[in-house]
């Protein structure tokens, strides 16, 4: 309870004696790029064979006389835009990412850099970590719709290369019974779980006192509070969402 | 002028600083000399606002800093510069970069006019062809050097020195020195200096005081530091052997 106050303390202080907005433009662009853009290659190979092993798994799980090939592209879509694409994801986010903010924040803090921005008179909580949070939030969707079309794509190839579905059943599949808010809930994940992992990992970052030791420590704990609070969102989200779906 | 009035601080239940009062005066140096884990840079910290004071408050210049408000201390923050033990720069940065950030981050000035003032403040420390450099491509004299540029590009009242010379070679160290020397009395500023070094202490001290153990026991010009009757000051400044031997003499 008391680390859920300070983290709750932390994030107040974000928005507290702020600089210019200009300012805060240029480190977007700056962070958007390190936690979009430098994102892409692994986002894109795990997206890739998510699709690839999600189709194999399924097509060999409903070998039925009563179930259709296309049904396999429909679990393979649905699979993927409501769990896989923002779930996985995220976890890799984490790993990346979160793991990447907290080593820098935490050298940043050891290092007293984060003390020079203050004696400058600058928030060094606002300007360090706000453009973090707002660069993920704006970048992780981005991430997860490519990761969605990444390895809906990537199943269409397996299927074709392994010829476990013909490719016309997967086209007629992946577009069969396709609920639109779908991509909505996926959407709405990805921003949730943005928050989450640039949140804690700044957090993580920002608190760090010691040496390089406590930095590695700090990484590490990054990525294990990130990857709970992904789970613990993304139950949350289905519950409350999920019913949604059938409307 | 800044006023040090009563300041106390504890961590974890052990007082670190004992109701410290002492002024630094402007257009001075002013040094704050002691053994490791007196509480000289906790003291330091609390000047500057790093760290908050139990009790006692800072002025600066008659402002106080004890219940300010934000946008208050934000505008004396403003008048810091303050150069850190460990330089404090910019990983990411270049020199320049590094240099500029205060005034891309603090002021409206043209893109020209802040290339001039970085220029001008590079050419100060002698580091007119290290622009380019990182920070990580440059030795520690260059970075402390790095470190006074942009503690004085904003044209700072206060200057700040936590531990300048550490990890510096004694000729690199009276290089650091007098820069620090040099810069308090061209901008008249109030130049405060944490230090172990009994060579800086006598080569740009015009204000001494000594800690140990929290307190302040002893304040004087660098020039007297010799002459004190306070046995824990001279076992401070005579513990080494070079300085046994001046005294000797």
């Amino acid at each position: 309870m008391k680390s859920l106050g300070k983290f709750i303390i932390f994030l107040g202080q974000i928005f507290v004696r702020r600089e210019s907005f200009r300012t805060y433009l240029t480190r977007i662009v700056d962070e958007s790029i390190k936690v979009g853009y430098n994102s892409v290659f692994i986002v894109v190979i795990v997206s890739a064979f998510m699709g690839a092993v999600t189709t194999v798994q399924t097509a060999y799980n409903l070998i039925s006389p009563l179930i259709a090939d296309p049904i396999i592209a429909l679990v393979v879509r649905d699979m993927t835009l409501l769990e896989l694409a923002p779930t996985i994801t995220a976890i890799v986010y984490a790993g990346k990412v979160g793991s990447n903010i907290a080593g820098e924040l935490g050298t940043m803090k050891i290092t007293e850099q984060v003390d020079a921005l203050e004696v400058m008179g600058i928030n060094a909580t606002s300007y360090l970590v706000l453009p973090k949070i707002v660069a993920s939030i704006l970048m992780f969707p981005v991430l997860v719709t490519m990761a969605a079309f990444v390895s809906v794509y990537g199943g269409y190839l397996t299927a074709l290369i392994t010829g476990v579905i013909s490719g016309n059943d997967y086209i007629l599949g992946i577009q069969m019974d396709f609920i639109p808010f779908q991509v909505t809930f996926a959407l709405v994940k990805a921003i949730v779980f943005g928050f989450l992992v640039a949140a804690i990992s700044s957090y993580k970052g920002y608190y760090t006192t010691g040496g390089a030791l406590e930095v590695g420590q700090s990484s590490t704990n990054a990525v294990t509070s990130s990857c709970i609070a992904i789970l613990v969102g993304d139950y949350l989200l289905a519950y409350l969402l999920a019913p949604l779906l059938q409307l | 002028m800044i006023e040090v009035i009563d300041i106390s601080k504890s961590f974890d239940g052990k007082q670190i600083l004992h109701n410290i009062n002492v002024q630094f005066e402007t257009g001075k140096t002013n040094m704050i000399i002691g053994a490791s884990g007196t509480g000289k840079s906790v003291l330091l910290k609390c000047i500057v606002g790093l760290v908050n004071p139990d009790e006692g408050q800072v002025q600066f210049n008659g402002r106080s800093m004890a219940g300010a408000s934000k946008s208050l201390q934000t505008e004396v923050r403003r008048e810091m510069g303050m150069l850190f033990q460990g330089s404090a720069l910019f990983d990411s940065l270049t020199v320049e970069q590094n240099v500029m950030f205060p005034l891309n981050v603090l002021t409206k000035q043209s893109a020209e006019e802040k290339a001039d003032r970085v220029n001008f403040c590079l050419e100060r420390v002698g580091l007119e062809n290290a622009h380019k450099k990182m920070p990580s491509e440059i030795s520690g004299g260059m970075k402390k050097r790095v470190g006074i540029a942009r503690a004085i590009v904003t044209n700072p009242n206060y200057l700040f020195c936590d531990e300048p010379n550490s990890g510096l070679d004694p000729q690199t160290s009276i290089k650091i020195d007098n820069l620090i020397k040099d810069i308090t009395d061209e901008y008249e500023m109030t130049t405060v200096v944490v230090s172990h070094d009994m060579n800086s202490v006598l080569e740009i001290g015009d204000k001494v005081n000594f800690m140990h153990q929290g307190k302040i026991l002893w304040t004087g010009p660098s020039s007297e530091i010799g002459d004190s009757d306070v046995q824990e000051l001279n076992d401070f400044v005579f513990a080494g052997r070079l300085m046994k031997m001046v005294k000797g003499k």
